[in-house]
C-alpha cells in the first residue's frame, strides 16, 4: 500500500477528473499532474542538498554547518534562497542581456527535464520514454552550451576562460559517460529507463564486472560532467573567480547553483537507475525501520521538544500498523540516491582539484579506453553466461586497469641538480 | 620496451592512495557524532577532537590575559580620581587618530582644574569605529591612565553616533583592570608604587619650605 502510495493518489485523483471533465482535458490535466509534482519537487531537492552538502562537508571538517536558522539550521536553505530572490541582478557593462539572461535558464532547463524519466519508484514515473537513455544523454549535454552561452556573455576574461575550460571538459567526459552507458543496452536491449530497472530484478547491475567498472565510468564522468569537485575547472575559485558564473548575481547566481545541484542529483539518480537497481531492492519489513527511527528523533536535542514527542508516539504507534509493508520502492530508490549524494560529498571533501592535464589525461587515457574494453567484456558476459563469462569479464577489466593505470603512470621525475651547489 | 614491463611492475595497490583518504574524512564524519564515536573508540581507530567549533553567542572562548580590544580610562578608587591628567601624548600619538581631548579643564577664573594635585581632562572621547586596537596610546601613556579592555561586544545599529564613547564610558577602576589582567595591572601598580614612593620624600621635603603650596584643590564638580 506504502509502495504504491503516489501512485494511487495521482490515479484517485485521475478517476475523479475523469468524471467531470472531457478527456482531452483529463490528459491535459494529467500532464499538468506529473509536471507539477516535479516543478515541486526539483526546487526542494537542490534547496535541500545544499542544506545537506553544507553539513556534511562541515562535519568532515570537524565543524558544525548552519544551524543559526531553524534547528539543525534547516531554514537556512529558505533565508538563502530569499537573500537570493531580493539581491541586486547585475548585468555587466557590454553584456549581451538576452544571451546572459539565456544562459542560467538553459542550465537549469535540462536538470528539470531529466527528472521526467526518473523511475522514482514502481510505477512512479512521470513517461516512460522507448529512447529514455537517449533522451538523458541528449538533454543533459545541453549544459555545456548553458555553460559557454553564459561564460560567453559576461563579457569577462575569467567568464570565457571558464566557459572554455567547462565545454573541453563536458565533450570529454561526455564520450566515456556514453559509452559506459553502451552495455546496458547490449544487456537490456531497451533504452527505456524503466525497462533497465526491471531487468535488475534479479541481479543489480553494479555486481557484474562490466556492470561495476560501467557504474564507477559513469558516476565519474556524470561528477565532471555537472562540475563538481574535484572536477571543478571550469569554476575553479582559485584561478578564474568564479569561472563561468563570475559575473552573475541574485537570482541568475542561484539558478546556475540549481542547475549543478539538479545535476549531480540527477548523476545520482541515473547511476541508481542503470546500476544500482533502482527502485528494486530485498523485500525488508518496514515496522524495524520505523521503530530504529524512534531513538533517533527522541535523542534529536535541537529540535523542540512536543515535535519529538509527537515523533514518537507518532513512529511507535504507526509500527504496529506497518507489520506485513515492506521497504517501499521509491523509498529503496532514494536511499540509493541520496547514498550516491553522499560520496558526491565525500569525495568533495577529500580530494583536491584536478590540473586542466590530469583532468584530459583521465578522461581520454584511463575513462576513454575502459568504456571500450568494458563493452567487450560485457560481450563475453553476454556470449556466456554464468560463471565462465563472469570470470572471463572479471579478469579482462581487472587486467586493463592495472595496465591502463600503470601506462598511465607519471614518469618519476630524475632527482633535480643543482649545478651552483654542487 | 624495458620502460613498458617497469611501468606495469612498479607502484603499489592501484587506488589505496584515494581510499585512504577516503577513509580519513570518512573517519572524521563519524567522528563528531557522539555514538559513532563511541564505537569508534570501542573498535580502537583514532580521531581527531571532534567538533571544535564553539557556538559564539552561547558559548564564548576564553581569551588570553594578553587580549586586546579597546582602550579605556583607569581611576583610583572614585570616578573623580581618575589618572589621565589630560597631556595629549596618546591624542598625538594614535595613528588611526580616532581619540579627541578636550581640556585640561579650568576654573571659572581661568586656572587649570585639579583633583588630587593633577589635571583631569574636560573631555575625553574616543571613536570606537576607528580605533585599530594597536595599544599604541597605552605604551605612550606616563600616567598608566589608560589601559586597553578586552571587552568586544560593541553591536550598535548606527555607525557614527554610539561608537563614540565620551569619558563616562570610558572610565574604569583600577579594580576591574586588575580583575581583566592580573599580570599586567601588577606591573604597573608596581611602578606607580615606586614613583609615589620618589616623589613621597621629595614632597614632604618641599611642602614646608614652600611655606604655602597651592593646596590640592579638592573641588568637586
Amino acid at each position: 500500500m506504502i509502495d504504491q502510495l503516489f501512485v494511487s493518489g495521482y490515479t484517485a485523483v485521475m478517476r475523479i477528473v475523469e468524471k467531470f471533465v472531457p478527456g482531452w482535458l483529463a490528459t491535459v490535466i494529467s500532464i499538468l499532474l506529473r509536471i507539477g509534482a516535479i516543478a515541486a519537487i526539483a526546487p526542494a531537492i537542490m534547496m535541500y542538498l545544499t542544506w545537506l552538502e553544507r553539513k556534511i562537508i562541515a562535519r568532515m571538517q570537524n565543524r558544525l554547518g548552519p544551524n543559526r536558522v531553524g534547528p539543525y539550521g534547516l531554514a537556512q536553505p529558505l533565508a538563502d534562497g530569499l537573500k537570493m530572490l531580493i539581491k541586486e541582478d547585475i548585468v555587466p557593462r557590454g553584456a549581451d542581456h538576452l544571451l546572459h539572461f539565456l544562459g542560467p535558464v538553459l542550465a537549469v532547463v535540462p536538470a528539470i527535464l531529466v527528472f521526467a524519466v526518473i523511475p522514482f519508484g514502481r510505477n512512479m514515473v512521470a513517461v516512460d520514454l522507448d529512447v529514455g537513455v537517449l533522451y538523458v544523454l541528449a538533454v543533459t549535454s545541453i549544459s555545456s552550451y548553458a555553460i559557454f552561452i553564459g561564460g560567453w556573455a559576461s563579457r569577462s576574461k575569467f567568464s570565457v576562460l571558464g566557459a572554455i575550460r567547462s565545454v573541453a571538459q563536458i565533450i570529454s567526459y561526455e564520450v566515456p559517460s556514453v559509452l559506459s552507458v553502451v552495455v546496458l543496452l547490449m544487456v537490456v536491449g531497451r533504452l527505456s529507463t524503466v525497462a533497465i530497472v526491471e531487468a535488475q530484478a534479479q541481479q543489480w547491475f553494479v555486481f557484474t564486472p562490466w556492470g561495476f567498472i560501467g557504474a564507477a565510468i559513469f558516476f565519474l564522468s556524470g561528477i565532471a560532467e555537472v562540475n563538481r569537485t574535484p572536477f571543478d575547472m571550469p569554476e575553479a575559485e582559485s584561478e578564474l573567480v568564479g569561472g563561468f558564473h563570475t559575473e552573475y548575481s541574485g537570482m541568475k547566481f542561484a539558478l546556475w547553483y540549481m542547475g549543478e545541484f539538479l545535476g549531480a542529483f540527477a548523476i545520482s539518480a541515473f547511476t541508481t537507475t542503470f546500476f544500482l537497481g533502482g527502485w528494486q531492492g530485498p523485500s525488508l519489513p518496514l515496522w524495524p525501520m520505523c521503530l530504529l527511527m524512534i531513538p533517533v528523533v527522541a535523542t534529536a536535542a535541537r529540535m523542540p521538544k512536543l515535535l519529538r514527542a509527537i515523533g514518537v508516539v507518532a513512529l511507535a504507534a504507526a509500527a504496529p500498523g506497518l507489520v506485513g509493508e515492506t521497504v517501499p520502492s521509491w523509498m529503496w530508490f532514494l536511499s540509493k540516491t541520496y547514498a550516491l549524494v553522499f560520496v558526491l560529498v565525500w569525495l568533495r571533501g577529500t580530494f583536491p582539484r584536478l590540473r586542466v592535464d590530469q583532468l584530459m589525461g583521465l578522461a581520454w587515457k584511463f575513462l576513454l579506453p575502459m568504456a571500450l574494453i568494458n563493452i567487450v567484456a560485457a560481450g563475453v558476459w553476454v556470449m556466456w553466461p554464468g560463471v565462465v563469462g563472469t570470470v572471463v569479464s572479471a579478469a579482462m577489466l581487472a587486467i586493463s586497469v592495472v595496465v591502463l593505470v600503470r601506462l598511465n603512470a607519471p614518469a618519476p621525475l630524475q632527482p633535480r641538480r643543482y649545478v651552483l651547489v654542487d | 620496451m624495458a620502460c613498458f614491463w617497469q611501468a606495469l611492475a612498479g607502484g603499489g595497490m592501484i587506488g589505496a592512495g584515494v581510499l585512504k583518504g577516503m577513509a580519513l574524512t570518512f573517519r572524521e564524519f563519524l567522528g563528531t557524532y557522539p555514538a559513532f564515536r563511541w564505537v569508534l573508540e570501542r573498535v580502537g581507530v583514532t580521531t581527531n577532537s571532534g567538533i571544535v567549533t564553539s557556538e559564539y553567542p552561547e558559548k564564548k572562548l576564553e581569551h588570553p590575559e594578553r587580549f586586546r580590544y579597546f582602550p579605556f580610562l583607569v581611576y583610583d578608587g572614585t570616578p573623580e580620581n581618575l589618572r589621565c591628567v589630560s597631556c595629549k601624548i596618546c591624542e598625538q600619538e594614535c595613528p588611526p587618530q580616532c581619540i579627541h581631548i578636550l581640556g585640561p579643564a579650568k576654573d571659572a577664573q581661568g586656572r587649570p582644574l585639579k583633583v588630587n594635585g593633577r589635571t583631569i581632562p574636560e573631555k575625553f572621547d574616543i571613536d570606537m569605529s576607528i580605533c585599530m586596537s594597536c595599544r599604541i596610546c597605552v605604551d605612550v601613556c606616563p600616567f598608566d591612565a589608560i589601559e586597553m579592555d578586552n571587552q568586544y561586544e560593541f553591536a550598535v545599529t548606527d555607525r557614527f553616533g554610539p561608537l563614540v564613547f565620551d569619558k563616562n564610558q570610558l572610565l574604569r577602576s583600577n579594580e576591574y583592570f586588575q580583575k581583566i589582567k592580573p599580570i599586567e595591572a601588577a606591573t604597573v601598580d608596581q611602578r606607580l608604587a615606586a614613583k609615589a614612593k620618589k616623589a613621597a620624600p621629595a614632597a614632604s621635603a618641599a611642602a614646608p619650605a614652600a611655606g604655602q603650596p597651592s593646596q590640592p584643590a579638592t573641588t568637586s564638580q
